[in-house]
C-alpha cells in the first residue's frame, strides 16, 4: 500500500516551471530512490514533499491524507523526517545534543521553560541510543562543528532518526563522501531497510541501485521513467542518458 | 552528558558570586570615585541587555530598535502609577504587560522574518513607538515626558520599604535583577532556550525538525519586551520621569553595543559585563572628554573587528588556554555557552 503518493504536482518560480507533473508513489517499508540528471528537479520535489515549497497545484497524500502546502513543521509531525543535501546541522551543540532537540520527547517539552535540559538523563540517554545507531556512539560529548565530514553525515541521519519518523527523505546522502564513507552509509542506510519507507535522492548510481526496491526517474520535471534498479537497467531512455553507470 | 552541571542549577556559584560582590557595591564605591545611583543604572541597564540578549544572543534575532519596548515600560509605568493605582507592583506589572503587548503587536509582523529584514523591521518599529511617543502629547507628555513619578514604597504585606533613597532603590532593583538572572538562566538552559538556540543556529533544520519556528520567534520577542519594559518601567521610577528619548534609534543602538562588547554572542554574563564596562566608561572618560564615546566606539570597532565574541569570549579563551595547558588541543571544551 502507498505510504506516500504525489499526484499531479507542480511547482513553478515566477515563470520558471520546475515541477511539470509529477506522479509517484512510495510503498510503506520501501525504499525507493529517486534519480536524475542536475536541475531536473529533484531537490524541489524533495523540498516540495517536505513542506518547504508549496506547489501550485497536485497533492501529495501521507497515508491517504493531503499535506501538500502544508508548513514543513506540520508535515514533521505527521512523521516525515529530512537530511539535507548542504549539511544543517547545529554546529553549536554536542552531537547528543542535535540528536536530542530531534526526539518527540523534547518537542512535547518545547515550551518548557522551567526544567533544565542538562541533567535530563532519560533524554540523553535515548539520544544517546540513536547515535550508537549509526556508529557515533563515541561521539555524543563531541561539538558537531568538530566531526569528521564522515561523522556529520552520519550525524544528519541520526538526526532524522531520532524524529522516529515512518518516512526517512534522504537528500544525496552522499554528496561529497569518499568510498569508505559512502560504503559505512550505505550499511546504515540497508540496516534501516524494511524498518522505514526511505526516499533518497542520490547521484551515485551505484549507490542507488544496490539498495533501492525501486527507483523514478525525474528529468523536465516529470518522472520520465520507473521501476524496480533491474527494469531499469533495461530502460532505454536510462541507458541512452548520461546518469553514469551502474556497474 | 548535556551541558554543564551549572546548566542545571538554579542558583549557580557565579550568580552568587555576583549578587555578593553587589550587594557590597554601597560601600565602596564612593571611594572610588563614583557615585551610588550608577550602581542603580547598571543594574536596570542589566535586566534590559539580558532581556535584549534572548532574541539577539540566544534565538540570533537582531533586534535594533528594542529601545522602544523600554520606553514603553517606562510610559506605563507612570501612567499606571497615575491612573490604576499608585501601587508599586501594579505599575511594574503594567510596565511589563506593556512591554509584552507592544512586542506582541510587533511580532506578529515580523516574526517570519529573519536577517537584515528582522532587523530593518525593528528599527522601523522602534521609530513608530518613538514618534507616537512625542506626538501623543496628552498622554505622553511629548517632548516634555511624563514627569512626577514616584518612587512608590515596596509593600510586602506584612512590612512596607520606602525606596526614594539611592542606596535603598539600588538594593530594590539588585533583587529585581537577580529575579531575572535566575529566570533567564533557567529560561535558555530549559528546553525552550535550546530550540531558540537551534533557531540561531538555522531556522531550516528547527522547523524539519517540527517546531513551529514562527511561534517560537514570536513568543521569545514578547518575553524579551517583557522584561525591558519591567527594565523600562524600573528606569521610571529611578529617574522619577519618562522620555521619548530612551526610545529613540541611537539609544536602542547602545544596548546592541553594550551586549556585543559584553560578549553576549557567547555568554549568559557578556550583555551584564558590556553594561558595567559601557556605563563606568561613560562616567570615567565622560569626566575627561566630552568626546568619550570616540573612544568607546573605537573600542567598538576594535573588538568586533578583532575580538566579535566580546570581553566575555576573550576571557572564555583565556580561561580554556589555562585549563589546556599540558592537554592536548583537541581536549578543548567545545561548549559554546554556559556561565
Amino acid at each position: 500500500m502507498a505510504l506516500v503518493e504525489a499526484e499531479g504536482v507542480h511547482v513553478r518560480f515566477g515563470d520558471r516551471v520546475v515541477l511539470e507533473e509529477i506522479n509517484l508513489s512510495v510503498n510503506e517499508g520501501e525504499l525507493h530512490g529517486i534519480m536524475g540528471p542536475n536541475g531536473a528537479g529533484k531537490t524541489t520535489f524533495f523540498n516540495t514533499l517536505t513542506g518547504r515549497v508549496k506547489p501550485n497545484r497536485g497533492r501529495i497524500r501521507l497515508d491517504g491524507a493531503d499535506v501538500a502546502g502544508l508548513e514543513p513543521h506540520a508535515i514533521a509531525r505527521k512523521g516525515v523526517a529530512r537530511s539535507f543535501q548542504i549539511m544543517t546541522l547545529f554546529n553549536d551543540f554536542t552531537a547528543q545534543e542535535n540528536v536530542m532537540v530531534a526526539l518527540p520527547a523534547f518537542r512535547a517539552r518545547g515550551f518548557d521553560m522551567l526544567r533544565a535540559v542538562a541533567g535530563d538523563s532519560g533524554l540523553a540517554d535515548e539520544a544517546n541510543e540513536v547515535l550508537a545507531s549509526v556508529g557515533l556512539g563515541a561521539k555524543s560529548a563531541i561539538s558537531a562543528k568538530l566531526l569528521s565530514y564522515g561523522e556529520r553525515r552520519a550525524l544528519e541521519i541520526a538526526v532524522a532518526l531520532a524524529q522516529r519518523p515512518r518516512v526517512l527523505c534522504l537528500d544525496e546522502p552522499t554528496s561529497g563522501l569518499g568510498t569508505d564513507g559512502t560504503l559505512r552509509l550505505a550499511e546504515l542506510i540497508r540496516s534501516l531497510k524494511g524498518k522505514l519507507t526511505i526516499v533518497a535522492v542520490e547521484h551515485d548510481m551505484r549507490f542507488l541501485f544496490s539498495l533501492a526496491d525501486r527507483i523514478s526517474v525525474i528529468h523536465w520535471g516529470q518522472v520520465v521513467a520507473r521501476g524496480t534498479p533491474r527494469e531499469l537497467q533495461e530502460n532505454p531512455w536510462v541507458k541512452r542518458s548520461n546518469l553514469g553507470s551502474f556497474e | 552528558m548535556t551541558g554543564t552541571a551549572s546548566d542545571a542549577r538554579l542558583i549557580t556559584p557565579t550568580m552568587l558570586g555576583a549578587w555578593l560582590v553587589l550587594a557590597t557595591v554601597p560601600l565602596w564605591i564612593s571611594t572610588i570615585g563614583l557615585y551610588p545611583y550608577i550602581g542603580v543604572e547598571i543594574l536596570i541597564w542589566s535586566i534590559y541587555a539580558l532581556a535584549f540578549n534572548l532574541l539577539l544572543g540566544t534565538s540570533g534575532l537582531p533586534s535594533f530598535g528594542h529601545g522602544a519596548f523600554f520606553g514603553i515600560g517606562a510610559y506605563a509605568f507612570g501612567l499606571t502609577q497615575f491612573n490604576v493605582a499608585a501601587n508599586l507592583w501594579v505599575a511594574l506589572a503594567g510596565a511589563m504587560l506593556a512591554g509584552a503587548l507592544a512586542g506582541l503587536l510587533v511580532g506578529l509582523f515580523i516574526a517570519h522574518r529573519r536577517g537584515i529584514y528582522f532587523a530593518l523591521l525593528t528599527i522601523a518599529f522602534g521609530q513608530i513607538f518613538w514618534t507616537i511617543s512625542v506626538k501623543w502629547h496628552s498622554v505622553t507628555g511629548g517632548e516634555d515626558g511624563l514627569l512626577n513619578i514616584v518612587r512608590l514604597p515596596v509593600n510586602l504585606g506584612i512590612a512596607s520599604f520606602d525606596i526614594t533613597d539611592n542606596e535603598r532603590l539600588y538594593y530594590f532593583v539588585l533583587a529585581a535583577f537577580a529575579v531575572v538572572v535566575v529566570l533567564m538562566w533557567r529560561l535558555v538552559n530549559s528546553p525552550y532556550g535550546r530550540i531558540l538556540s537551534a533557531i540561531r543556529q538555522s531556522e531550516v533544520r528547527t522547523a524539519h525538525l517540527g517546531y513551529n519556528v514562527w511561534a517560537y520567534k514570536l513568543s521569545a520577542i514578547v518575553i524579551s519586551a517583557a522584561f525591558s519594559g519591567l527594565a523600562g518601567g524600573l528606569f521610571a521610577m529611578a529617574q522619577r520621569s519618562a522620555f521619548p528619548d530612551v526610545m529613540n534609534l541611537a539609544q536602542s543602538g547602545l544596548v546592541v553595543m553594550m551586549t556585543l562588547v559584553g560578549g553576549g554572542l557567547v555568554s549568559f554574563w557578556g550583555p551584564v559585563i558590556g553594561v558595567i564596562v559601557f556605563l563606568i566608561a561613560r562616567d570615567v572618560i565622560g569626566a575627561m572628554t566630552t568626546g568619550w564615546m570616540l573612544y568607546f566606539g573605537t573600542m567598538f570597532v576594535l573588538l568586533v573587528l578583532f575580538r566579535p565574541e566580546g570581553i566575555a569570549g576573550g576571557f572564555k579563551l583565556l580561561v580554556e588556554r589555562w585549563k589546556a595547558r599540558g592537554t592536548a588541543p583537541e581536549a578543548l571544551s567545545s561548549e559554546p555557552r554556559s556561565g
